[in-house]
């Protein structure tokens, strides 16, 4: 038996690391972008200096080959199905008995005047992390389109290189379709504190090219003109499907599968970003571009695979990031605007970048879930909460448990259990 | 087009003030290589009048421009990981810059050691050169002229004390870091330096004895050398609390307090050589070798160590107790048993309870111990006081001092820093930190606990961990972190951008945990993952 992954990130690797740990079968890695699994979320801290390539890659080199698991790079253009056959761009092909798609997301471009001018890139690949390093030695400015967590992350990487860094952002407050008001608000704050011009409600127009048809300046939907060398285009990512567009593999945004992440095709699985549930599970997204769910999705396919047929079940939602220096965690689910039967409470530090909010259920009072903003709070706490279906009042009530910061750091559950009791939630 | 001119503004703004800090910076540079320079053209033997001002002057100097660098370096920025750039730039990046400093403190560690005439230092006669600088110093506080240790004793506590001050600025968001930081400045400054120069002013016919009471056998490996016992022995009520306070440490405030705290209440709050690690050296933390590889090498190296001091010790009080009827309390023979009996009971002890979960770490240590034992019988049987592996008792106590204490301990340990990183000692080398490592791992509540699903395996823990421990490895896959080599320093939970890493001290039960399955899958599916393993 010969399994075939297409993608070497998160959701690939892991799956090839489960079907190993469960059988014999034969199994190959393939990626046109790295030779070796390579942690995404870490090439912000290539770029910054923080690490270096080779140390965002989680397992040594002789690692996948002490396991048996062959790498392959290389492009696949085409699946022939009804043989079971790879094609590559290099003209190879490979047969396989099962073939599971991990090919993740590509950076989405709306058809912008200059979208494909030199020093205009997104920030997904080791591809772009490469053309903004060899984009950047003398950048003086930069403008980076869309306020979402690649925004920020982009926005940050070029600020730690003393680059003047304009954020266009379409909505009203950062990130706001996510963040309630007071958490956007202090990030919105926070972002000024650093120097990075965060326009808000202003949009990419036009990318203007210089006589080298090199980035010059963008112009903003109000008409103003950014003088910039760099452009970054992160206004979300889409799945990476383009090779499969004249094949038979259903598709719509992503490549449609059933909670088994089996595809209309047997024996093709699809799994991370990629994926496209048909009906979305829970008040999760259909796609996913996460990394935790590419893990997950990694080791139900594996068990699939190896002969126990699993369904997909995420657990309850859970999320983090970090916006510059403030670290963001999110457990259950908290709407940026309260919905009809959903209540918010909001504690925030009179001085510091803390904050929480608290999401409950109106009559009922369950809890439904929280965001923190600058305190480390524990996963297994509020998992387990949810589980239980804890009504806010015990969680508010144990709220010292959760806590995760590190040792001496001040705690503020009296302050937030104090201003839950003496606030009047209005109960309808 | 009016908001134009305000975007150039503002980017303008942000060049210009980066540009201001960085000539801030340079400033402040200036002023600590101006502190160094006076210390050269003491060096060269330039004929300094008035070298108590011209000391003060370079110390000050040097504290000063740190001070100011630091200040300018981060107060300006809101706090946060302050990681920028240590991989670009030469000095912390191995490149030209960090080859030379490697070398500077590599030649200093040379000079120190085998030719401080060099340095200025005269034992029979008046210091000269960089030594006599530091005379009034060493006069004002232990009423004698200076020595190479002392200027080193100087040094290392100003450097410890200036880019101490630089770490609380840089990790000022982290209230551990804060404290862990002031804890060392302050063990250096009084437990190391003051108190043992006062001590010696205020006795000044005591023959030398080691009076730091932190620095303890087998960090401080001649603490049973017949000098110093003899040296204590004979040093009146200061000696003999100086004994029996080290053999506490050793015997009992090291356990309670690692078995409560782990071994970070020594390695990264309380040790010099961990101090000087933990301050200078925390700009080359990433450079530590993560490989699997180094680990191994690790292992067998730091244990090659420990069996290594511990036979020249047992030696060492071998011989002192041959020679010295009059001191000896207990006969030979009775004390080479007495070693091999608690050995013995120890291992065994180690083994009958730990059985279950013994890692490679602890089984190396243990066989360790066993190794030493043979070789304290043999010694016993084969060898007569004066003839001890083939050589005198003291003998194999001075090539450890050799190979270990001067050429691993300080030129590779510190010597190496822009080359391997900061803890180059501690974790190859130190036979304290083995011993300690042995304890953390299966006698201790402490471990470096994970958060669920978080872990988005991005590296910054591993990259940052002094030790060379690949912190993600663990993370990655939801376990506890409970590594024999870890000084709990807390960076590796600083950096982390999701908040996965927390030090504890816990109960013990379920501390070491081979999770395979992360929360946030449903329930059957961890269930189903965790029974597969």
């Amino acid at each position: 038996m010969h399994i075939a992954i297409i993608g070497n990130g998160i959701a690939g690797a892991t799956a090839a690391r489960h079907i190993r740990k469960l059988s014999n079968f034969s199994i190959t890695l393939i990626s046109a972008e790295t030779d070796y699994f390579f942690s995404r979320t870490a090439l912000m801290y290539v770029y910054m200096g923080h690490m270096k390539f080779d140390q965002t890659q989680p397992y040594e080199n002789d690692f996948w080959k002490k396991n048996n698991i062959a790498l392959k790079k290389g492009y696949v253009t085409q699946i022939s199905h009804q043989n079971k056959t790879l094609h590559f761009a290099e003209g190879e092909t490979m047969q396989y008995d099962k073939l599971i798609l991990a090919t993740g997301s590509v950076s989405n471009k709306f058809g912008w005047p200059g979208q494909n001018l030199k020093g205009v890139m997104g920030m997904y690949s080791k591809q772009d992390l490469d053309m903004l390093e060899a984009c950047t030695p003398n950048t003086k400015s930069a403008v980076v389109v869309g306020g979402g967590l690649i925004g920020i992350e982009l926005a940050e990487m070029l600020h730690s290189r003393n680059i003047g860094v304009t954020m266009l952002v379409r909505e009203k407050s950062f990130w706001d379709l996510v963040l309630p008001a007071g958490e956007s608000n202090m990030i919105n704050r926070h972002i000024a504190s650093h120097n990075i011009n965060l326009k808000l409600e202003e949009e990419l127009k036009e990318i203007i090219a210089d006589d080298e048809g090199r980035v010059k300046a963008v112009i903003t939907s109000k008409g103003d003109t950014i003088p910039c060398e760099v452009v970054g285009l992160t206004v979300g990512v889409s799945p990476n499907i383009a090779f499969l567009k004249n094949g038979d593999v259903a598709t719509d945004r992503g490549i449609l599968v059933n909670r088994y992440l089996e595809t209309n095709i047997s024996d093709i699985y699809a799994i991370g970003d990629c994926a496209q549930q048909h009906e979305a599970i829970g008040k999760r997204r259909a796609v996913e571009a996460v990394w935790y769910t590419g893990r997950m999705m990694g080791e139900t396919v594996a068990q699939t695979i190896c002969g126990v047929r699993t369904a997909y079940k995420p657990g309850h939602w859970f999320n983090s990031a970090k916006f510059l220096d403030i670290e963001y965690q999110t457990y259950g689910w908290v709407s940026a605007q309260p919905t009809e039967n959903e209540n918010h409470f909001h504690w925030k530090h009179p001085k510091h970048n803390l904050c929480i909010t608290l999401a409950y259920e109106k009559q009922s009072r369950k809890f439904l879930g929280i965001n923190t903003l600058g305190i480390r709070m524990k996963h297994a706490f509020f998992d387990d909460a949810l589980t239980k279906g804890l009504l806010v009042d015990d969680v508010i009530a144990n709220l010292g448990a959760s806590n995760f910061d590190p040792e001496f750091f001040k705690t503020y559950e009296r302050e937030i259990q104090t201003l839950f009791l003496n606030t009047k939630m209005p109960v309808s | 087009m009016s908001q134009n001119t305000g975007d150039i503004h503002t980017s303008m703004q942000l060049v210009h003030s980066s540009n201001q800090q960085h000539i801030k910076q340079k400033i402040a540079v200036a002023v600590g290589l101006t502190g160094l320079f006076i210390l050269v053209l003491a060096l060269l033997n330039a004929d300094l009048p008035n070298r108590g001002f011209w000391l003060f002057a370079a110390l000050g100097f040097i504290m000063a421009g740190t001070v100011l660098y630091a200040n300018f370096l981060y107060l300006h920025k809101p706090a946060g990981v302050q990681m920028n750039g240590i991989w670009h730039k030469s000095l912390t990046g191995r490149g030209i810059l960090g080859w030379a400093a490697g070398i500077c403190i590599t030649s200093l560690y040379v000079f120190l050691y085998w030719f401080p005439q060099y340095l200025g230092y005269n034992a029979g006669g008046n210091n000269t050169g960089l030594v006599a600088l530091f005379d009034p110093l060493s006069i004002v506080l232990n009423g004698k002229p200076a020595t190479q240790w002392f200027l080193y004793g100087t040094l290392y506590t100003v450097a410890i004390l200036s880019f101490g001050y630089k770490f609380i600025l840089k990790y000022r968001h982290s209230k551990y870091q804060v404290i862990r930081t002031c804890s060392v400045m302050f063990f250096q400054l009084g437990f190391a330096f003051l108190i043992p120069e006062i001590i010696s002013k205020l006795n000044p016919d005591q023959p030398y004895f080691t009076r730091d009471i932190k620095n303890m056998w087998p960090l401080n490996h001649y603490f049973f050398e017949d000098w110093n016992l003899k040296g204590m022995l004979g040093g009146g009520n200061i000696g003999m609390f100086m004994l029996l306070f080290g053999l506490a440490m050793i015997f009992l405030i090291s356990p309670v307090l690692t078995y409560f705290y782990g071994k970070r209440w020594y390695c990264s709050w309380v040790c010099g050589c961990g101090g000087l690690a933990e301050t200078a050296g925390d700009g080359f933390r990433h450079l530590s070798d993560k490989s699997k590889a180094a680990w191994k090498f690790e292992r067998i190296s730091i244990h090659t160590v420990l069996v290594f001091v511990f036979v020249a010790t047992v030696a060492v009080i071998y011989s002192f107790l041959g020679n010295d009827p009059a001191l000896s309390i207990i006969s030979r023979n009775l004390f080479i048993y007495g070693i091999v009996i608690f050995i013995s009971v120890l291992v065994g002890a180690l083994y009958f309870f730990k059985r279950k979960n013994l890692d490679k770490d602890a089984v190396y240590t243990m066989v360790s111990l066993g190794i030493s034992m043979v070789l304290i019988i043999l010694m016993n049987f084969f060898f007569g006081a004066s003839n001890i592996f083939f050589t005198e008792g003291g003998t194999l106590m001075q090539w450890y001092g050799f190979a270990i204490g001067a050429v691993f301990s300080g030129v590779i340990g510190v010597g190496f820093y822009p080359i391997m990183g900061s803890r180059v000692w501690c974790r190859f080398g130190c036979p304290m930190a083995a011993i300690l490592g042995l304890q953390q791992r299966l006698f201790s509540r402490f471990r470096i606990t994970t958060n669920g699903g978080q872990c988005i395996s991005c590296g910054n823990c591993s990259n940052a961990c002094e030790m060379g421990i690949d912190v993600r490895a663990y993370a990655q896959k939801g376990e506890n972190i409970v590594r024999s080599s870890c000084v709990g320093c807390g960076i590796c939970s600083a950096v982390c951008p999701r908040g996965v890493l927390k030090l504890e001290n816990g109960s013990e039960t379920g501390r070491i945990n081979g999770n395979t399955a992360l929360l946030g899958n449903d329930v059957d599916l961890l269930e189903m993952i965790k029974k597969q393993h």
